[in-house]
């Protein structure tokens, strides 16, 4: 049993039929990628999956369970969290206190203040900005406040929406580098790129979404030797 | 120069009770982006349960400070659960529809309150027993100031000081800042929006709910109507501040007041209530996102 599964997925925004009957899966420790263009309907994906859309029909199985009509914010309460498109950071809070609020949920005082201090060590920008409101943060500080904050629940599984979105290109290095590292830790990713090469270089499996259909799905070694992926989201 | 230093005192107190109206307005719009036109209705409601607590606590026949706080509270607490049952019962089924709906649901809201006051209660005034004799206090000369306008000031700053701590310091608190930002961030976080918009409304219909019994402890005379003008003004004190934004609803409110008292007194009172307008058309045409906005695009 896959710890996250994606079974026939059909959801609309009114007459726009937004996701085809899409089906995924991701194995516990596992990257899981999926890139596609810009309106394929990976973001929708994602919020269907974390249940902020509802789906027509098929299912979402997370562990074993159902979570199909499950709210959000119960969803996160499972271990499953999402670091949203376009960063979505509390920007009147402080740093500290967006990260406070992803582990709303849990209640284990000492233990949230270790796993901040642990975000603190993986992304030591943040360190040195954490009474700063973030909205005054750098667009790669607000990616990294984002990711840090979906990982305070402690997920076992998170899902990533282009976390290179709009970003320096150095920092998308470093921030690729992060999400090995939080995957090594433990914690399954699905990471939902507009930058094939780089997430392609660090999954293990992907998947290629086209309006709405899931076209193919392989290694992601395979995926980025085949011609047809090289050709539409490699540049040749 | 004492005539000015007593309007201010007088304008002010009357201020803060704006103040406390005006910080639901804000608050409420804030989360949802909806104003709420009963509001100052819950305003009216807070003066009756605080009636009906008096009743309840013989605090007619033997008033003491503490009946007066018991009273107080009693109101805020059934008015809460007014509000509670308000935005349950009324808002929540029209949430994702359009927003004219929600504004015609509040005005809806607001003559049921009204209408519905005029059944229960009467329309005919009532009387809000004296629950604290009046005595006045000598500041300076020519300058006084009566120990229910103090009690006014008090408990005003000590429920908005109360709110702050709350909003800025709690782990709901935040959680209310973040469902204002953007709910579906709040939602990622594992937050239940609903709650926190519940608890936004129980809040704000408990601070309007004060202000109706402290505004009765100083004119008894309360009727199901009374909740319009002030409801209407707070509105305009929070637009004023900046609607949303906390801090700039007190502003509102405090400037709300002092004006009113200041052209009763200098100009005449027939121009008390047009005042609240020309500083509603005056801010929108100089500064449209208030004292404290920021001039930020409508998100929708
Ligand atoms: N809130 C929405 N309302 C209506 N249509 C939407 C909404 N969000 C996305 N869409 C449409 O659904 C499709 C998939 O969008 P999205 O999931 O954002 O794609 P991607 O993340 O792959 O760029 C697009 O055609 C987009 O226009
Ligand atoms: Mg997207």
């Amino acid at each position: 049993m896959s710890q996250l599964s994606v079974e026939n997925l059909d959801v609309y925004y009114g007459a726009v039929h937004a996701l085809k009957g899409v089906s995924l899966h991701a194995e516990a420790g596992e990257i899981v990628t999926l890139i596609g263009a810009n309106g394929a309907g990976k973001t929708t994906l994602l919020r269907t999956i974390s249940g902020l859309v509802s789906a027509k029909s098929g299912r979402v199985m997370f562990e074993g369970r159902d979570i199909t009509r499950v709210p959000a914010h119960e969803i996160v309460a499972l271990g499953l969290s999402q670091s949203p498109e376009g960063r979505m950071v509390f920007a009147n809070l402080s740093v500290e206190d967006n990260l406070e609020l992803g582990a709303y949920r849990r209640k284990d005082k000492s233990e949230i203040r270790k796993d901040r201090d642990a975000m603190f060590q993986l992304f030591p920008r943040l360190l040195e900005r954490r009474k700063q409101l973030s909205g005054t943060l750098s667009g790669g500080e607000q990616q990294m406040l984002a990711i840090a904050r979906a990982l305070m629940s402690r997920p076992r599984v998170v899902l990533l929406d282009e976390p290179s979105l709009g970003i320096a290109p150095l920092l998308v290095r470093d921030i690729f580098r992060n999400i090995v590292e939080i995957n090594r830790r433990g914690v399954t990713v699905l990471l939902v790129e507009q930058n094939a090469h780089m997430a392609l270089s660090i999954a293990r499996r992907g998947y290629v979404l086209e309006t709405g259909k899931v076209v193919l799905e392989d290694e992601a070694a395979k995926l980025a030797a085949n011609p047809e992926v090289r050709a539409a989201y490699l540049g040749g | 120069m004492s005539t000015f230093l007593q309007q201010l005192v007088n304008g002010v107190t009357w201020g803060s009770v704006y103040a406390l109206i005006a910080l639901g307005y804000t608050m409420v719009y804030g989360i949802l982006r909806l104003i709420n036109f009963a509001h100052g209705d819950i305003y009216m409601l807070g003066a009756f349960m605080g009636l009906y607590a008096s009743r309840w606590f013989h605090a007619a026949q033997d008033p003491s400070p503490v009946k007066a706080l018991l009273v107080l509270l009693t109101s805020m607490l059934l008015s809460a659960l007014i509000g509670m049952l308000i935005e349950r019962l009324a808002y929540k089924p029209v949430r994702k529809s359009p927003r004219l709906s929600a504004l015609i649901t509040a005005i809806g809201v607001s003559l049921l309150l009204e209408n519905g006051g005029v059944l229960v209660f009467g329309a005919d005034p009532k009387f809000f027993p004296q629950l604290i004799p009046q005595k006045t206090i000598a500041l300076l000369p020519g300058v006084a100031v009566s120990n229910q306008q103090l009690i006014v000031l008090v408990v005003s700053i000590v429920l908005m000081f109360a709110l702050r701590m709350f909003v800025l310091h709690t782990r709901t608190g935040k959680a209310m800042q973040a469902v204002s930002h953007n709910h579906m961030a709040a939602s990622l976080m594992g937050i239940s929006v609903d709650r926190i918009i519940t608890i936004t409304f129980m809040i704000g219909s408990a601070l309007a709910a004060a202000a109706g019994v402290l505004v009765a402890l100083q004119s008894p005379k309360i009727e199901p109507y009374m909740g319009i003008m002030p409801g209407l003004k707070a509105f305009v004190a929070a637009v004023l501040g900046g609607i949303g934004n906390i801090p700039g609803a007190v502003v509102g409110g405090l400037v709300m007041g002092v004006a009113e008292v200041m052209v009763t007194g200098y100009l005449s009172p027939t121009y008390r209530d047009a005042i609240a307008f020309v500083l509603l058309i005056v801010i929108l045409l100089v500064r449209p996102a208030g004292i404290f906005g920021k001039a930020v695009t409508e998100k929708v």
